[in-house]
């Protein structure tokens, strides 16, 4: 019963580390660069949230989880808007300098984005209105129990997953957006405007990883500004290992990641969870350097 | 009027001058051939016209439109399909997807199906695999596929670089049928080839480019009698 109740436990924030790894792998597999500006941009997807959810408050005069239906489009907007923002002034002049100019204007975006975010908001805790967040528990069998709240959270994650999942696999853009993966040049000598194409994965990657950010935020309930570093490097540790550039990799990368660390503190000792999830993590990249799914696709040379 | 006119086409790549000075037309309905030896600049002429590179200096026009500013991806869509050297087949994508992304350009959903029909047509061993990765096609059918690919936007020129390049003689043969069948169905060709014997065979007129300049054109056959062209590209003293 346990053993149910953590794998439940571990699937929920599994699915919080997928999310936001699909960002890195979708402008991974665009670009070959790691946006390390991606976890800044999931924070702001909390702190927008608790802007827009303590105005909707304000404006009703009380606090209902329904007010997080308009708040989750609210912040999918904003932070797709601050993830094309970003491609548009600090990746896309260095397309063409090679790999480290790219890498290093990441990682300012990151800083940039984190001070932002300290100095709009303040360095304290943050908290989200308590009668947000759904509250009571379902009994599931026996006597595991599931909030109402996780109940949402998989729901809302998974379908995310889902529809992502169909689009770039069944979709002419999706398509288009894994031509552009493999080659820019014959890409655009398909007619694709490879531009247009990156642009939109930094609208979809900022956009799914701006809602984990709601989501991460609403269930915690309180976060501060360095959730982008401490949640963003899981998450991007998430894609590498469920093979970077690989969008089902990234999913599953991340429901791995959650599992593990959850049984790790479950079982074991919280103190040590990261330990032991790490380890395990590296002995997995020791066995399969590109990832679970990482490069499985047939390649003749 | 030429469909293709290119007149005093100077392209660098950094530093290096690549192509200096290139004069070139293709009329509507030609197979025209681009020979000479490696880093003559047959690549590069090719990369110019389809928007892959930027000329420097002189003038591009397709079909009485100039085509020195426009981006490659809406080059495609005034109707040049540009088959780049070295079978570059998206080999993640299946063999249907490559397809269709070669028509990408095109929204008329009947469209495509005619243009499909009409690929599945000339190289039935494609819609034998169309469910396949293109990374594990043999080599010969990854050629049919980027040819195919570049079919699918019914281009009125198809730029090919070096289709016959790495394949079997009896593949090789059959890839130059395909091109005369390809140019009898209306497309007008331009063909960069090593292979120059089997260009010239097929080709109406011939360029011979060196060190990125045009040093002698004219009918294939003519050429095909030329001393010089003997000498250094038939393989003959
Ligand atoms: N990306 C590049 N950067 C720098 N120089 C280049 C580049 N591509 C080609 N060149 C140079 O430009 C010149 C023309 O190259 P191009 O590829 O057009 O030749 P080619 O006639 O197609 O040769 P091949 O028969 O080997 O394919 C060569 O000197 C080559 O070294
Ligand atoms: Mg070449």
């Amino acid at each position: 019963m346990q053993f149910l109740q953590q794998t439940i436990n571990g699937i929920t924030i599994g699915s919080f580390y997928a999310l936001v790894a699909l960002g890195y792998t979708m402008v991974y597999g665009v670009l070959k660069m790691i946006n390390f500006a991606h976890g800044g941009m999931f924070m702001w997807g909390a702190y927008i949230g608790l802007t827009v959810t303590t105005g909707l408050v304000a404006l009703v005069g009380y606090a209902s989880p329904w007010a997080l239906v308009p708040t989750l489009i609210a912040v999918m907007v904003a932070v797709a808007g601050i993830g094309v923002l970003v491609e548009r002034v600090a990746y896309r002049p260095l397309r063409t300098a090679g790999r480290l100019a790219p890498l290093i204007s990441a990682l300012g975006m990151a800083f940039i984005l984190e001070s932002l975010a300290r100095n709009v908001y303040g360095a304290s805790w943050k908290t989200y209105l308590p009668g947000l967040v759904p509250g009571g528990r379902v009994a599931l069998l026996g006597n595991v129990r599931i909030s109402v709240m996780q109940v949402l959270v998989l729901l809302v994650s998974f379908l995310l997953m889902a529809l992502l999942y169909l689009f770039v696999y069944r979709t002419r853009v999706g398509t288009a957006m894994r031509a552009v993966a493999q080659d820019h040049e014959v890409s655009r000598l398909m007619g694709i405007d490879v531009d247009r194409i990156i642009a939109t994965v930094f609208l979809i990657g900022p956009g799914l990883g701006g809602m984990a950010g709601l989501i991460v935020g609403t269930y915690y309930g309180s976060f501060d500004f360095t959730l982008g570093w401490s949640f963003g490097l899981r998450a991007f540790i998430a894609a590498i290992l469920g093979g970077i550039g690989n969008i089902p990799g990234a999913m599953l990368g991340g429901m791995l990641l959650g599992i593990v660390e959850t049984f790790a503190a479950g079982y074991i000792s919280p103190q040590w969870k990261d330990v032991i999830a790490y380890v395990i993590l590296i002995f997995i990249l020791i066995f399969r350097p590109t990832g679970l799914l990482g490069e499985r696709v047939a390649e003749k040379l | 009027m030429p469909l293709l006119k290119i007149e005093n086409l100077h392209t660098f790549y950094g530093h290096v001058h690549a192509l200096k000075g290139i004069n070139l037309e293709v009329e509507e309905g030609e197979i025209v051939t681009l020979i000479g030896a490696n880093g003559a600049g047959k690549s590069t002429t090719l990369r110019t016209i389809s928007g892959l590179v930027r000329p420097r200096e002189g003038r591009i026009e397709f079909n009485g439109h100039l085509l020195n500013n426009v981006p490659a991806h809406q080059i495609v869509q005034m109707g040049i399909s540009h088959v780049p050297e070295g079978r570059r087949i998206f080999t993640t994508l299946t063999v249907m997807e490559n397809l269709m992304m070669g028509a990408y350009t095109i929204r008329d959903e009947r469209v495509i199906q005619e243009n499909l029909e009409r690929v599945f047509t000339l190289f039935p061993r494609l819609a034998e695999r169309k469910n396949q990765l293109g990374g594990t096609l043999s080599g010969g059918e990854q050629q049919m596929l980027t040819i195919g690919r570049a079919l699918m936007a019914r281009p009125r020129l198809l730029l090919l670089d070096e289709p016959s390049l790495g394949l079997a003689p009896m593949l090789v043969r059959a890839i130059f049928e395909t091109i005369r069948e390809i140019n009898a169905g209306g497309t007008t060709i331009l063909l960069v080839e090593q292979n120059a014997r089997a260009a010239l065979k097929i080709a109406h007129r011939a360029y011979v480019l060196e060190t990125g300049r045009v040093v002698l054109s004219g009918p294939a056959h003519e050429l095909m009698q030329d001393e010089r062209v003997r000498k250094a590209y038939l393989g003959e003293r």
